[in-house]
């Protein structure tokens, strides 16, 4: 239960500091959109994208403005000396990252909450037509990315070239979470809606989620004392 | 050890000599004809680069858990031959797919699998070299996310695309021509010697690092 | 002594890797009459370029891993004699 706690009150002080400036969510967000247009110019022809680019776009724009995200929530822990309070706290450890885990999932979904309608308006996508397994794909694969972000982020904060070395590292690592948020989502997309394989999806998520969070609150602890 | 390192690397080299005219001798492919014989090297690199995932994957969890210095240096040795073998795989695969297929490069399922592989490691090494201090910890993680993921990638990558040959080549492989599979297992068995003899050099490398930097410290004292 | 080995090593590969070179020329060349015509050529070149891209890229590895050990071991011989000279 202390367990919990612990984590919550993470996830409550990432959020105090947030509303404060909002200065996190409101950059991913326009980062999120600048992606959108800029690949936009990559897959319009006439005036119109095919069915299926809607899809990548989506989860481009969610994985890059994800890096920027986690980097600047760790930046602002390294600026204040933070995280080694944090870890000095008499607290255990994976209840430190479940917290930090839970602040950048809560930061994404609220980007994802803006972008989606937008890339839907923007490249007449029905995404919406099966609204439980957009929400199930979305959720899976943002806790997946998140997941081994918010691990590698961590560990990353001492190191000197954290800016180069977090997509470095995480790119090639979550690159199943993309897989699948891609296919699944353009399954969705697809006239009659292609439900068998979006749920082949995302099956493959869930199965990511269990396997990486639980990596992860394992070597949090050994990865996180010097 | 060290003791074994001439006898091995002797034996490999016989073997080595050996494995070219057990190659030429070995009968056609019957479809494929004579670019098949890209298989015999082409199979077990990928052997290898198995074999060196699993072992820098293992090297990394007990580094990070057990503290032992000596896996580390082993997890280092083996993500640098991994990466070695595996640029061996996508360029000889590239070559018979450009015979056999007509490409260059096709985004099927081994071959992509293959090349996110070889971008984990790549990414392990470069962590290794540029990660300022505390790299090892960061490459531990690298090498235990990285063999976890594998799985993953290998299963999203199946799903997504395959117009590679089923992994059943090889089980039917004994029955159907019995000479061939003699061929590919000499040349696996071959080459995995040569790994191990690679693996052994690049730790003793890492060793003697290890060792120098001991004696700059004794002499700073 | 390792270097040794290496060097023995690298000779013999080399050698293989020769008698090899020819073998699958000659394997291009010679049942031209058998196989469909405008085939065997071109696949000799691809396999002849795999396995040539074999040696290069172990004798090159061998060949930096070797390099960084003497690298290494001239280091210590070198620290080793700054400290014989400093306590004589």
């Amino acid at each position: 239960m202390r367990f919990f706690r612990v984590a919550l009150l993470v996830l409550k002080k990432d959020f105090a500091i947030e509303l404060k400036s909002y200065e996190i969510l409101s950059t991913t967000l326009f980062f999120a959109v600048s992606c959108v247009a800029i690949f936009s110019f990559a897959f319009v022809k006439d005036g119109q994208a095919p069915v299926d680019a809607a899809a990548g776009i989506l989860w481009i724009a969610i994985a890059f403005s994800g890096t920027l995200a986690l980097g600047r929530t760790f930046e602002r822990e390294r600026y204040g000396e933070t995280l080694k309070a944090l870890l000095l706290a008499p607290a255990p450890r994976p209840a430190i990252y479940l917290g930090k885990l839970l602040g950048i999932v809560t930061l994404l979904f609220a980007t994802e909450i803006i972008v989606v309608p937008m890339v839907a308006f923007l490249f007449s996508a029905p995404f919406f037509e099966r609204p439980l397994l957009l929400v199930a794909l979305l959720g899976l694969g943002t806790v997946g990315y998140a997941a081994v972000g918010t691990l590698f982020a961590a560990m990353l904060v001492r190191a000197r070239t954290r800016d180069v070395m977090l997509p470095i590292l995480l790119y090639p690592i979550t690159i199943p979470v993309i897989i699948a948020g891609v296919r699944g989502t353009s399954a969705l997309l697809a006239s009659p809606v292609d439900e068998p394989v979006a749920m082949l999806w995302i099956g493959l998520l869930s199965f990511f989620d269990v396997v990486f969070v639980t990596l992860s609150l394992w070597t949090f602890e050994p990865l996180m004392t010097e | 050890m060290k003791k074994l390192f001439v006898p091995v690397a002797a034996i490999t080299a016989l073997m080595f000599a050996y494995a070219p005219i057990a190659i030429a001798n070995a009968p056609y492919e019957s479809t494929m004809r004579l670019v098949q014989k890209i298989f015999y090297f082409h199979f077990p690199a990928w052997m290898a680069l198995t074999v060196s995932v699993t072992i820098c994957t293992v090297a990394s969890a007990l580094y990070l858990f057990k503290g032992w210095a000596k896996a580390d240096r082993i997890a280092v040795a083996a993500a640098e031959v991994t990466v070695i073998f595996g640029l061996f795989g996508l360029v000889s695969g590239s070559l018979w797919g450009r015979k056999a297929w007509g490409v260059w490069w096709q985004w099927d399922a081994r071959l992509t699998m293959a090349f996110l592989l070889e971008l984990i490691f790549f990414g392990y090494i470069l962590v290794r070299n540029y990660g300022g201090p505390g790299a090892e910890k960061l490459a531990a993680a690298m090498g235990i996310f990285g063999g976890a993921t594998a799985p993953f990638v290998y299963k999203s990558v199946d799903w997504w695309r395959t117009v590679h040959p089923k992994t059943s080549v090889m089980t039917t492989l004994g029955e159907t021509s019995p000479e061939m599979w003699f061929v590919v297992w000499f040349c696996t068995f071959t080459i995995l010697l040569f790994m191990g003899l690679l693996l052994a050099a690049r730790i003793r490398l890492e060793e003697q690092r290890a060792a120098l930097d001991e004696l700059y410290l004794a002499a700073e004292d | 002594m390792i270097r040794r080995t290496w060097i023995a090593l690298v000779t013999f590969v080399l050698l293989g890797a020769n008698a090899f070179a020819q073998q699958a020329a000659s394997d291009g060349f010679v049942p031209m009459s058998s196989l469909p015509p405008g085939e065997e050529l071109p696949a000799a070149r691809f396999v002849v370029a795999s396995y040539a891209f074999f040696l290069m890229l172990m004798v090159f590895y061998v060949w930096t891993i070797w390099k960084r050990l003497a690298k290494v071991e001239q280091d210590m011989k070198e620290l080793g004699r700054r400290q014989g000279g400093a306590t004589r």
